[in-house]
């Protein structure tokens, strides 16, 4: 295997589960939380809300990039900010790669997970309450277990989609081999590159792979969950 | 005791409302669209009138300064689609209640399991249940959390015949076993005369008639409201001794009736359903008849009703009996006020103790 991949192939690799993991880990609590706002909550500024969470999708990913490069850049108000109370520097970082990821994937996660939200039966919360069940147990208890495939369907949606992301990436992070080059710019610089195709190729193969595995893994244990909420036997 | 007094503007429907029900199970009655459900949702908290003074016990729930939240009103609800939670079992359906229950020394699991049957379900998913078992389940698990009032919503209606005469026996056993004041919402007259000491009748978002059953369902006024094939009085009668036939002697202020199948032991008090439509009138002695279920009665009042019927009130001692007859029965009979009848009982069914 090592001599099939190339160790800069292997960077990219590790480099984009790594950003990916963290994206999908760090964007999952607060998705959930604005995915419950927008499925449950009715208040002024519900569009307002949902309209920022999409615009991700919307934007071009590079306008994306360059409004993170600009908030989160050295001299960016939340750049300075991090870096001189928590020494946090995110612009042409790997961490900063997974902060474009979790943005560029934040519309999809929580799309997915609104929907399970939705799909919720709100009676059953109702019922739960008049056992005396108070609001956060009454959401850890039915609401997040019942909605747990579409959590993890849109866990794995946000992995993927972080994984794949490249132009917000390359605008905050740019592209620096061993440190911020992920699977699609590593593609992207292959392809610059003459003869630079095989690699190319390579990495398009374990994009592939990887993009297969994730899904029929995660359609797997959706299936699994799904089966047990519908209905315990 | 639960005191309610509400007001709450729907879209083209006025909901007011006010009743004070004793402990016991109190009947809330009334034909779809009433307003049973909502006060019932009011009650639980999961809706909020705009005014609204409800005490459970003396503890105020809602005023004008205050709304407890649902989870601290201590009221169990027995939903109509019993709202079990898919994806736990039986007993973690019961446990998930008795973690709030405990807390407050509520009833232990094994005692709510024997006394609604549950015992062989427990590890069990709800998925397969059948209606009658989900519904013992959904009143379990209310039961569970302590409760200080329970609500039953038409714990009926997604139940067939057989399946709610599995349940009755339950509530039955659930309102002698525990103090605890019950609202039944129904518009099954039969549960709720079976159940019910107390009536709260409603129509159009208001209360129409409020009291003890027995008065109410004797009353010809609301035979409407009822339905003509299902109004009918409810009286008080004593178990007596079974004959060698089958037929059990139950003693009424109107003289004997005789009963079959299975019946509380000899020396009880139970209730009799007397529903008008099965009631006939004669005048005089009657012979050569098959009818063994004959009382004398006098005539208190009539009151036409539909087209062509008449509801007569008729008086056993201290009681009252509803028959429905044709106005033009009523006329050839000669009824009026004071004279003696004799009813013919064609059908009479025990309504609980």
């Amino acid at each position: 295997m090592t001599d099939w991949l190339a160790p800069s192939d292997w960077q990219a690799l590790i480099l984009s589960l790594k950003v990916a993991s963290l994206a999908t880990l760090a964007s999952l609590p607060f998705g959930i939380w604005i995915a419950w706002i927008l499925a449950r909550k009715s208040f002024p500024g519900h569009d307002i809300l949902n309209g920022l969470v999409h615009l991700p999708l919307i934007l071009p990913p590079v306008a994306t990039g360059y409004l993170l490069l600009i908030a989160f850049g050295k001299h960016g108000w939340a750049g300075a900010f991090l870096h001189e109370h928590f020494g946090i520097v995110l612009a042409f970082r790997w961490t900063g790669a997974a902060l474009a990821g979790a943005v560029m994937a934040f519309p999809l996660l929580v799309r997915a997970i609104r929907l399970a939200f939705e799909a919720v039966d709100p009676g059953l919360e109702a019922a739960a309450a008049t056992l005396g069940a108070g609001r956060m147990t009454v959401f850890f208890s039915v609401s997040l277990p019942l909605a747990l495939p579409g959590v993890l369907a849109g866990a794995v949606m946000g992995f993927a989609k972080a994984m794949g992301e490249f132009g917000a990436t390359i605008t905050f992070v740019a592209n620096i081999p061993g440190q911020t080059q992920t699977l699609p710019t590593a593609i992207y610089t292959a392809l610059a590159v003459p003869g630079g195709e095989t690699q190319a190729a390579r990495l398009v193969g374990i994009s592939v792979l990887f993009a297969m595995l994730a899904l029929i893994l995660s359609e797997m244990l959706a299936r699994r969950l799904a089966a047990r909420i519908r209905g315990r036997r | 005791m639960i005191e309610v007094d509400l007001a709450h503007d729907f879209p083209g429907f006025a909901l007011r409302v006010g009743f004070a029900a004793p402990s016991g199970i109190t009947a809330l009655f009334g034909p779809s669209g009433s307003g049973k459900s909502s006060v019932a949702l009011a009650l639980a908290g999961l809706l909020r009138p705009n005014r609204a003074v409800i005490r459970l016990g003396g503890r105020v729930l809602q005023d004008e300064t205050t709304f407890l939240p649902p989870q601290a009103r201590r009221i169990g609800v027995v939903f109509q689609d019993h709202r079990l939670f898919p994806h736990l079992t039986v007993k973690q359906n019961l446990d998930y209640a008795r973690r709030f229950g405990t807390a407050r020394g509520g009833a232990p699991l094994a005692e709510v399991a024997d006394l609604l049957g549950l015992s062989a379900l427990l590890d069990r998913g709800t998925a397969d249940l059948s209606g009658g078992e989900r519904a013992r389940v959904a009143i379990g698990r209310a039961l569970m959390s302590d409760p200080a009032a329970l609500i039953l919503d038409e714990p009926f209606a997604a139940l067939d015949a057989p399946r709610r005469a599995e349940i009755l026996p339950y509530l039955e056993t659930l309102r002698d076993r525990y103090g605890l004041p019950m609202l039944l919402i129904s518009h099954a007259l039969g549960e709720v005369a079976r159940l019910a000491r107390t009536l709260v009748v409603l129509q159009a978002g208001k209360v129409a008639a409020f009291g003890r059953a027995e008065a109410l369902l004797s009353d010809p006024s609301l035979v409407q409201i009822f339905g003509t094939g299902e109004a009918g009085a409810l009286i008080a009668a004593v178990v007596g001794a079974r004959a060698a036939d089958g037929l059990t002697e139950v003693t009424t202020a109107g003289g004997p009736v005789f009963l079959a199948g299975a019946l509380p032991v000899q020396g009880s008090a139970i209730r009799l359903r007397i529903r008008a439509q099965d009631v006939m009138l004669a005048v005089g002695q009657i012979g050569g008849i098959s009818a063994l279920n004959l009382l004398t009665a006098e005539v208190e009042a009539l009151a036409p009703e539909g087209e062509a019927g008449m509801i007569v009130v008729l008086r056993l001692g201290e009681e009252r009996l509803l028959a429905r007859v044709t106005r033009r029965s009523a006329d050839a009979l000669g009824l009026a006020p004071g004279l003696r009848v004799q009813a013919i009982l064609k059908t009479v069914a025990l309504a609980g103790g």
